[in-house]
């Protein structure tokens, strides 16, 4: 490796320094001085959108070869706070503070330039160009006028195996799995000579073993004397991965710490701002009749490529049964699948005795499936309708919300208050706009929707994902209660710890088959970790 | 090869041929042009607009200086402005894109038809001449086909090559794509995405000037209201039919105007077919393959999506 | 913000777009060699002033309330319906035929039939792009243009000394509307017809379409939010089918309309560019149906005096589509007004009509 170190400097951006540790690609962090210079410094950074004061005055230092973890729920002001740093957002006030000197990031690139790199939650990458492209792009090296593809390549190739991060250069992203490219924007960070590193909830989308990876990669780079950002709302990876903790509730810090200072609960109990159950109250389980069944089921994605293979199972009245697997493993197309919004290429979905395989979507819906979307904006709820109309989205033409072809809006409205309350969702007016509601609340609405349709099965997928832990409280509360009362309940959740903590069966999903379908004692996280990382 | 130039000749397949490349020539340049813009995430029906108004800027200018490289200029810079106008619309002031061509289009009959009125005597007005390229132009059947054109289809040939080699050879190319797929992904890895968009609709208004130019500098010294006929939009569904590839779309301009050379000839033979019937042609041959190529054809992912930061 | 204060905003941006557009208008006239204000003077008397001038201007109005209504419908739905030249010639043909062959009726049917099936007419050519666009993924604004192309090849064909030409006269046209189909002069000496209360009844039936019926909720559902109304059982391409259709019969309305109140037969020149200007409406009335009235009004008012302005100052009457861009643009871009005026006031959230670009995959549908 060490041949590629004086083209390394030439190379890559001038950030790029040769370092005190005698490595091309080790970072010269000032840690020489008597006085360690502080990597970010951020002073009193505010940041409103209309009426919601995202950042409320935040203060944050993040020193250099420290892993500085930001902990806070959905909603806390983590993300906002963290595009401030990289560019992508404006502060309204406050002071970016820089390796010791005040700075102006107004774009990426000012980031970038000064050696700011970000993993995003969603990554930011093109799927239809190769590795090297999407890790050159915004720094690409053209010969007479033409880009210089094979060097790129190189250079990416070399870059890959010093930090041990190896991946196929030449290979589209879009064929990578989720684990390589979040390598691949780790690599895209590093190519552009960053020295902190902000990783947004990077584990998200990672098995268990994948995670534990990712965390050697971290402290690695810290050792060379990087700075990181861990963001995250999972308390268990806060203890594992991190130097120093904040912790950032409804736009503020309120408080700076260290896993060695503080335990998980008084995390918890800091970032929901009150003492917070880590379990849903549940009791014994007492399952009847089989209700949905699942024979062999199989079907294809948009590009025909089997999505789910074979999948057999049983949902019965008064149990939760939990589909757990790292997204992307077929639990979308299994449930659009069961829902009619997808063809099944094979197989044969039953409701109670009925073959509702070939059904429309309506005909499913009205035969008593509930349905809880995964992504809430894309599918769930339309945010420009208004609450009272999104809570009989999919009864709206039916008795007594229309007669013949007409709407009767009082009727809609009357059921839309009654639903507001039983539900506790926090609207001002049935009349207003979903999209004035919170992510929690319109949430809660879109539970109230199909929870109040009283159907046989309920099929929800995600059925927290974005919410505050008060609305995740709140729901799971309602999906054991329902369960109680004789619902079957089919959960999709990639998170783990929702799964564990609500579902009687777990059956784990690994590249569209049914890896293992467990119940009682069997339930136990580091099992399923691996069953969903597909060591059987 | 004697025989085979015979059968040529006598089917008339070279003259066919001939007449389908100069048929294509506006078409191949708009395609092109939408799909530079289309390329960085800027739908651009505004074509249509762009090459009327291109065709009458050219006409007037060519026609007041007695020069047709100025006229040829002028329709290209013409193409750009009106370019630029849909990019701040779509880009700047986050207008609905399809709504900004929309409005082009409409400014373009409007500019043209106010404009128009003002110069009727054309007297005098003269066209682009063939320049038969020395060597290649003797060499037979493909000669006449390809070597004895004007400068406009020529200069719409050498943009196909080199269209193909900025999209997919170069800096530029790599990240009017990136910005096309992905403009926040572009963005957080430092490319400028407005300015990368504003260059490509404006290069999109350049090619499709060109292509404007063909109907008043070479096709024929005159301008007419609305003389484009559409050909903006067939030269879209020739771009998608053509999967967003410059060769892709030069394949499906040369089959449109195939089409439109047949029906020509049809006519021109005597065949007794309704001349409406004939006219429709094109048009009906558009929709089928814009429903047919649809559902195998990818777009730019963030086609039509403005990019705004919050 | 007071709900008075809203309502003011409401209506101000319109009327700032139409004052910036013919605002432009007259920079346009400037620059082509004739006094703005001498235009725009005639203009005025054009659609006001002169002789018969006002009931003219309604009778402009008509068709744009029609057409107005088509495009405004396809919004609410997300579809950008630009073929009503195309739904309007399809309608024309159908209440031409009905209009010239059915005999032997009395008005009181003959003129209902006439219209129903203009609208037959246009519902059937509206639907094919929708349909085309639910199946497979054509967008509706490439289909619906060359449809436009298409109806106007197939008008010619059929009146240009084709099964629908008048046989007495050399020139291309149906034979005379039959007086039973005819929809009758109201003011005596004018041309303004009958198919002024069909347009304004039109408009709270379309309102209360969109507003208060099933069709109307899955419409609106489909256009603001197509994944969530998929998934709540609306047939998304049965929506996209229907919407079109419904756009295209009140296109459909508009051709019959003319022909039966305006031209008394079918000619290749019935479009005319109604169709067009029709999209400057829809989008001055912010889709509403209510609002549409007034926009008709004014671009009635434009068009009829613009011939005027043609006969009395030279300059074209093409102007109007110059003022019409103009006007689409500062409605369509608010923030380009508020940039404009350096406001901070002006609603700012852009107008978004179509989603995606014009290669999209279609709309996937549920198992049928």
């Amino acid at each position: 490796m060490r041949g590629g170190g004086e083209e390394g400097d030439r190379r890559y951006p001038p950030t790029q320094r040769s370092g005190v540790l005698g490595d091309a690609y080790a970072v010269d962090t000032g840690a020489r001085d008597q006085t360690p210079v502080l990597a970010l410094g951020l002073r009193g950074i505010v940041k409103t959108y209309g009426a919601l004061r995202a950042n409320d005055g935040v203060d944050l230092t993040v020193r250099w070869g420290e892993v500085h973890a930001l902990l806070g729920e959905n909603g806390a002001g983590k993300s906002t706070l963290m595009n401030v740093v990289y560019g992508l957002t404006r502060a309204d006030e406050g002071q970016v503070i820089f390796d010791g000197q005040p700075v102006r990031v107004s774009s990426p690139t000012d980031a970038i330039r000064l050696g700011i790199g970000m993993v995003h939650q969603h990554f930011m990458l093109i799927p239809t160009l190769t590795v090297a492209e999407n890790i050159v792009l915004g720094h690409e090296t053209a010969r007479r006028g033409l880009i210089d593809l094979r060097a790129a390549c190189q250079a990416v190739t070399e870059l890959a195996a010093h930090h041990g991060l190896e991946v196929d250069a030449g290979a589209r992203v879009a064929d990578l799995s989720v684990g390589l490219q979040q390598r691949v924007e780790i690599l895209k960070a590093l190519y552009r000579g960053a020295r902190l590193l902000v990783l947004d909830e990077p584990t998200a989308v990672l098995t268990p073993p994948e995670a534990e990876r990712l965390f050697e990669v971290v402290h690695q780079l810290t050792a060379s004397g990087r700075a990181v950002i861990f963001i995250t709302h999972k308390l268990g990876e806060v203890m594992a991965v991190a130097d120093r903790i904040t912790v950032m509730r409804r736009g503020r810090v309120v408080a700076t710490t260290s896993p060695g200072e503080s335990s998980p609960s008084e995390l918890a109990r800091l970032m929901v701002g009150r003492p917070v159950l880590l379990r849903v109250e549940r009791g014994e389980a007492h399952p009847r009749d089989p209700v949905l069944r699942l024979e062999d089921l199989t079907v294809e994605d948009d590009r025909h490529q089997v999505a789910v293979d074979g999948v057999s199972l049983e949902v019965r009245a008064g149990e939760i049964v939990g589909v757990a697997g790292v997204e992307g493993n077929g639990q979308d197309h299994l449930v659009e699948a069961i829902l009619g919004l997808r063809h099944a290429r094979h197989g044969r979905v039953l409701l109670g005795s009925r073959d509702i395989t070939r059904d429309t979507t309506r005909r499913v819906l009205i035969q008593g499936v509930g349905h809880i979307p995964a992504d809430r904006h894309a599918a769930g709820a339309i945010l420009d309708l208004t609450v009272a109309d999104n809570l009989v989205l999919s009864r709206y033409d039916r008795q007594p919300f229309a007669r013949w072809l007409i709407r009767q809006l009082t009727a809609v409205l009357e059921h839309a208050r009654r639903v507001i309350s039983a539900f506790d969702i926090r609207a001002e007016s049935p009349a207003q706009p979903l999209g004035s509601l919170s992510g929690g609340n319109q949430q809660k609405v879109v539970v109230a929707r199909e929870l109040d349709g009283d159907p046989r099965v309920l099929v929800a997928s995600q059925p927290t994902r974005g919410v505050d832990v008060g609305s995740i409280e709140f729901i799971h509360q309602q999906l054991v209660r329902r369960r109680d009362e004789g619902m079957a309940v089919l959960l999709v959740s990639s998170e783990l710890d929702e799964i564990l903590s609500l579902a009687d069966r777990v059956a784990v999903m690994y590249r569209g088959r049914l890896v293992a379908l467990l119940a009682g004692d069997d339930i136990e996280s580091e099992r399923i970790g691996l069953l969903m990382a597909g060591a059987a | 090869m004697a025989g085979i130039q015979t059968w040529f000749q006598s089917a008339d397949l070279a003259g066919l041929a001939s007449a389908t490349l100069i048929a294509a020539t506006p078409l191949v340049l708009a395609a092109l042009g939408g799909l530079m813009s289309e390329r960085s995430g800027v739908v651009n029906i505004a074509l249509e607009g762009i090459m009327l108004t291109s065709a009458f800027a050219g006409f007037t200018v060519a026609f007041a200086a007695h020069n047709l490289a100025l006229g040829l200029l002028a329709s290209i810079v013409a193409g750009m402005l009106i370019a630029a106008l849909h990019a701040v619309l779509a880009i700047e002031f986050l207008v609905d894109q399809i709504v900004s061509g929309t409005v082009i289009n409409i400014l373009a009959v409007g500019l043209t038809g106010v404009f128009y009125r003002t110069q009727q005597d054309v007297q005098g007005a003269v066209i682009l001449p063939i320049w038969n390229i020395p060597v290649l132009s003797s060499i037979p059947v493909i000669g006449p086909i390809l070597f004895q054109k004007a400068l406009v289809t020529y200069l719409m040939l050498v943009l196909v090559v080199v269209v193909h080699v900025v999209l997919f050879h170069t800096v530029w190319g790599l990240r009017t794509r990136a910005c096309g797929e992905h403009p926040l992904a572009a963005d957080t890895a430092g490319v400028n995405v407005k300015a990368v968009r504003y260059l490509n609709v404006i290069a999109s208004g350049a090619l499709g000037g060109l292509g404007g130019a063909y109907f008043t500098i070479q096709q024929i010294p005159q301008f007419l209201p609305n003389m484009t006929g559409g050909r903006g939009f067939i030269a879209l569904a020739a771009m998608i039919f053509g999967k967003w590839t410059p060769f892709g779309a030069f394949g499906a301009s040369l089959f449109f105007a195939c089409a439109d050379a047949v029906a020509a000839r049809l006519q021109y033979l005597g065949v007794h077919v309704p001349i409406q019937l004939l006219g429709m042609l094109p048009y009906v041959l558009t929709i089928v393959v814009v429903a047919g190529a649809m559902g195998r054809a990818i777009a730019p992912a963030a086609v039509g999506r403005p990019y705004r930061k919050s | 913000m007071s709900a008075a204060a809203g309502w003011l905003r409401g209506l101000l941006l319109p009327l700032v777009s139409v004052l910036l557009g013919l605002l432009a208008g007259a920079v346009a006239v400037l620059l082509s060699g004739t006094s703005p204000i001498d235009a725009y003077v005639a203009l005025f008397q054009g659609a006001f002033t002169n002789t018969n001038a006002f009931p003219e201007t309604l009778v402009s109005a008509i068709p744009y309330v029609f057409l107005g209504l088509s495009v405004a419908v396809g919004f609410r739905a997300g579809l950008f319906n630009i073929g009503g030249a195309g739904q309007l010639f399809a309608g024309g043909i159908c209440a031409a035929f009905a209009g010239y062959r059915l005999t032997g009726v009395p008005a009181a049917v003959h003129l209902p039939l006439a219209l129903l099936a203009g609208m037959l007419g246009g519902f059937v050519y509206g639907a094919i792009p929708g349909l085309l666009k639910a199946r497979f993924g054509a967008h509706e604004v490439i289909t619906t243009i060359m449809l436009n192309y298409v109806a106007a090849n197939l008008t010619d064909l059929l009146v240009n000394k084709g099964p629908m030409s008048d046989p007495h006269t050399g020139s291309p046209q149906t034979p005379q509307m039959l007086l039973s189909a005819r929809l009758p002069i109201i003011v005596p000496g004018s041309r303004l017809h009958l198919g002024l209360f069909l347009a304004i009844l039109v408009v709270p039936v379309v309102w209360f379409l969109v507003e208060r019926t099933t069709i109307g909720f899955r419409i609106r559902a489909v256009g603001l939010n197509a994944g969530a109304a998929r998934a709540a059982g609306i047939s998304v391409g049965w929506t996209m089918t229907t919407v079109m259709g419904i756009s295209g019969a009140l296109a459909g309305l508009a051709g019959a309309v003319q022909v039966l109140g305006v031209s008394g037969v079918l000619t290749p020149s019935l479009s005319s560019g109604v169709a067009f200007d029709a999209i400057a409406v829809a989008l001055l009335a912010g889709s509403n149906a209510y609002a549409v009235l007034p926009a008709a009004l004014l671009f009635g008012a434009l068009k009829s005096g613009a011939s005027f302005m043609q006969l009395q100052t030279q300059v074209s009457a093409d102007l109007i589509s110059i003022v019409q861009a103009a006007v689409i643009v500062f409605v369509a871009a608010p923030l380009l007004v508020r940039w404009l005026f350096r406001l901070r006031s002006v609603p700012a959230a852009p107008v978004s009509i179509t989603e995606g670009g014009l290669g999209q995959a279609p709309p996937r549908e549920g198992v049928a």
